[in-house]
């Protein structure tokens, strides 16, 4: 039996909307990262999630509010900007591919900064709300969030699941499957589409300085336990879930604990475990 | 073309009895050479038969082997900075922010002592290195904007400014332009007559006999070592190979006859 | 005369801004060339762990003590992911991006509970405070200086030192590590020396412009350099000039239009990509162009 302050707490509306906030961004992320850490994109991911907060920014001041669908689109645009601007800049003589992300990732972070103390500034409008976006706060999930969050779940996982063969392939032998007739820089496409996906969906509770690390420890944990595509999936979406959720509760029943942190501490703690205790299976998409 | 050594002279390099594990596979078994003082010398054999792991052994660059390596008659750590070194080209950052002339500059780095700086007159023996392989012209060329067979060149007048006794080269005319590869043995021959020592990883066998004067044959274990005419034998070759170039049996028996 | 220019506010903050890109810069361009530019993240996250344990340990929120203790933390983070990837069971990438946030976070959380009157919290370390330096003071040579001024001054003139002595063993550690090894130029020591000091640096920046502008100071303008410059000397010239610009340059336009400060220190650095993406030889336009 739960203690009566316990049970309050799982009663209280408003911690049902953040828990269940978190477990189905936590999903999402752990599932996506899946491919990002199969693909070597981890350090792909931080630079898209540093990227993210001018968007998050710009968001809020071409929606004049906090609406959270304008500043995940804008977090979206400005992740992928960053991603696209780093492949360019890789593909100058000289400048080499973790050069071209850092270039970016710190490019991207001080512009958001920047925007972010021009919004400080305007009248009325508090930054109060878009600080959250630094260290995430779990508390800041609203009972409408839900709906959008859920869509995007939904909708990522429900790719995922459609194409799951194409990706499993072209995760794991591109050029085979390019041999193959598939188009294999269209489905690579749409995994960093997701990856970018998976990091903006969890802004709001992680933060933009350590989201992607909600994204490449389940991968990592699920990585030494798994022995297929398809379980390291499904052991990677429960291990987000789980930190996801352990950190929200956590971060929202303890005052001035950050959530981001929380959950990312969480997260290392369950990847540690698995490479510590957890015997691992050759997974076949290991390329190379 | 080598002028033979004293005989009291320890060879150039040695390995005694040089074993290697990579994993469960055996890269090098037993391997005991001695390239002699003043030879042209190749170390032949197929893929994967141990050739570049042989000269890291030799270079003191593995720590996971079993035997001893000694260049220029002391253990082959105190004497490695003695040798000139030529890596493998696909080894390298082609795309680091030096010219041609840099590249040579940075052979001399130890002679100059830990702190003092390369000077006009390092960069004056640099150059020289370059106009000896023929590159003067391209001393302000940034390294990666160069073919392959000048990138050969400079890596090898960085060598040269070392001014070794000892000369190791692995796959030194892999990627290269005819040209150039006539400049890097026309140079090494110089090198050769005047009183140093080459070995090269090599695996061209169309040229061997024409290059070198001196060959191992590996293939995990060391088949044969000796002089040329001596050693490319169509057994010898047979029994490194296993079989395993059908092109061999054509190519050999005309080569070996012609060295002989 | 000199206590006065120590005590004109907008000089202290530009100074403290130079500082920071000047060294940050003069250690970027090698771990730029080296391919090793997120090193600098994770070693500028790492350290964070390093000041929150400092401070628990030792009460210390400043001095050469955190400069020592959070230093080595940035170092244990470069080491503890070049195990965990050496182990096999994480690509490297993974690895680092396992190892540096879990550091960070754990780092954060610490300050969360432990220090919250402290002058170290969450969010000085993420953003910097270069606008408050100059409040906090030290007295040298009977001067009242900085200490952000002081410290980073130390830490340059340490990195210039280094850099100077050994110019060539950096240089053909960056290039050709076997070969260097081969001329006992201790290439794996030079390197080692290289991280020390950007941890230090790091820990030395983190009051006044945090934890990741400081990856923008450090490999922005060593790729400005490398995209404009064909020799390292060259390159290092370009990165000190663009950091130093961009610091000089962003704090008049950021109190102008009162906005962060290194923030926008740190965004002008990317400036001069703008022309260098576009009209360099295999730029967008001067393809098109050309």
């Amino acid at each position: 039996m739960p203690s009566e302050p316990l049970r309050q707490l799982l009663l209280d509306p408003t911690v049902v909307t953040v828990a269940l906030g978190a477990l189905l961004l936590g999903a999402t992320a752990g599932a996506l990262g899946t491919f990002a850490v199969l693909r070597r994109q981890s350090l792909l991911g931080d630079t898209m999630s540093h990227a993210a907060l001018p968007g998050v920014v710009l968001g809020y001041l071409l929606a004049q509010g906090r609406s959270l669908p304008a500043m995940l689109a804008g977090a979206l645009v400005t992740g992928l900007a960053a991603a696209l601007l780093a492949q360019l800049l890789a593909r100058r003589r000289g400048v080499k591919h973790e050069a071209a992300l850092g270039t970016w990732l710190g490019t991207g972070f001080a512009l958001g900064v920047v925007l972010l103390s021009l919004v400080q500034h305007q009248p009325g409008a508090g930054s109060a709300g878009l600080e959250q976006f630094l260290f995430g706060q779990a508390a800041a999930t609203l009972r409408s969030d839900l709906l959008l969050i859920g869509a995007i779940a939904l909708l990522s996982l429900g790719l995922v699941a459609l194409l799951f063969h194409r990706f499993e392939l072209v995760t794991f032998d591109p050029r085979f499957a390019r041999a193959g007739g598939v188009a294999v820089r269209v489905y690579e496409t749409l995994l960093t589409l997701l990856l970018a996906v998976a990091i903006v969906v969890g802004l709001q509770l992680v933060g933009v300085v350590l989201m992607s690390a909600l994204v490449v420890a389940p991968a990592v944990a699920a990585r030494q336990l798994a022995g297929s595509l398809g379980a390291m999936l499904w052991l990677s979406a429960a291990v987000g879930a789980f930190s996801a959720l352990v950190g929200a509760l956590a971060s929202a029943a303890v005052p001035g604990l950050s959530t981001g942190p929380t959950v990312v501490l969480v997260a290392t703690a369950c990847a540690a475990l698995a490479l510590a205790f957890g015997r691992r299976r050759g997974v076949r998409l290991e390329g190379a | 073309m080598s002028r033979p050594a004293p005989a009291s002279a320890p060879p150039a390099a040695e390995t005694v009895g040089v074993s290697l594990r990579y994993g469960r596979a055996l890269a090098l078994d037993g391997v005991s050479l001695r390239v002699p003082r003043g030879a042209m010398g190749a170390v032949v054999g197929p893929n994967g038969a141990g050739k570049s792991t042989l000269l890291k052994v030799l270079l003191g660059l593995d720590d996971g082997h079993e035997g001893d390596a000694y260049l220029l008659g002391r253990p082959a750590l105190q004497a490695r900075h003695l040798v000139g070194y030529v890596p493998q080209r696909s080894t390298v950052d082609w795309d680091f922010p030096a010219t041609a002339l840099d590249v040579v500059t940075m052979g001399l780095y130890r002679q100059l002592g830990p702190f003092r700086r390369a000077g006009r007159a390092a960069r004056e023996r640099a150059r020289a290195a370059l106009a000896e392989v023929g590159m003067e012209a391209f001393e302000d060329r940034q390294i990666g904007q160069l073919s392959g067979g000048q990138q050969q060149r400079v890596f090898l007048a960085r060598a040269l400014v070392q001014e070794a006794e000892l000369y190791l080269l692995d796959e030194p005319f892999a990627g290269v332009d005819a040209a150039s590869e006539a400049a890097l043995v026309e140079v090494l021959r110089r090198l050769n007559a005047q009183g140093a020592t080459v070995v090269a990883v090599h695996h061209d066998l169309t040229t061997l006999a024409s290059y070198f004067d001196w060959i191992a044959l590996l293939n995990v274990r060391l088949f044969a070592q000796g002089p040329l005419a001596a050693t490319l034998t169509p057994e010898a070759l047979q029994a490194a190979y296993g079989g395993r170039l059908p092109l061999l049996a054509t190519l050999a028996p005309e080569e070996v006859r012609r060295a002989v | 005369m000199i206590q006065a220019l120590f005590d004109d506010v907008a000089f202290t903050i530009l100074l403290t801004g130079v500082l920071t890109a000047a060294s940050a810069a003069l250690l970027g361009t090698f771990l730029v060339v080296r391919g090793q530019a997120m090193l600098s993240d994770a070693i500028s996250h790492g350290v964070v762990f390093g000041v929150a344990v400092t401070f628990l340990l030792s009460g210390v929120a400043a001095g050469p003590l955190q400069l020592l203790g959070a230093g080595a933390a940035g170092l244990l983070t470069v080491l503890l992911t070049e195990w965990l990837a050496a182990s096999g069971k994480v690509k490297r990438d993974a690895a680092t991006g396992l190892v540096f946030p879990a550091l960070f976070a754990a780092g954060i959380l610490l300050l969360n509970l432990f220090a919250r009157d402290a002058h170290v919290d969450a969010h000085t370390v993420l953003l910097g405070e270069i606008g408050f330096v100059w409040l906090d003071r030290v007295t040298l040579l009977g001067l009242s200086l900085p200490r952000a001024v002081v410290v980073l001054g130390a830490v340059l003139l340490l990195n210039v030192v280094y850099v100077t002595l050994f110019h060539k063993q950096l240089t053909a550690a960056a290039f050709d590590p076997v070969m260097a090894r081969l001329q006992g130029l201790r290439p794996r020591r030079m390197t080692l020396g290289l991280l020390a000091l950007t941890s230090l640096t790091a820990v030395a920046a983190l009051d006044a412009v945090g934890v990741v502008l400081f990856v923008a100071f450090t490999i922005t303008p060593a790729v400005v350099g490398r995209l404009a410059a064909r020799r390292l000397p060259s390159m290092l010239g370009v990165a000190l000039a663009v950091g130093v610009g961009a610091a000089l340059v962003g704090y008049p336009l950021a109190v102008r239009f009162d906005l962060s400060i290194g923030g926008s220190m740190a965004l002008l650095t990317a400036v001069p990509l703008v022309p260098l993406l576009l009209l360099g030889p295999s730029g967008a336009l001067g393809r098109r162009l050309g």
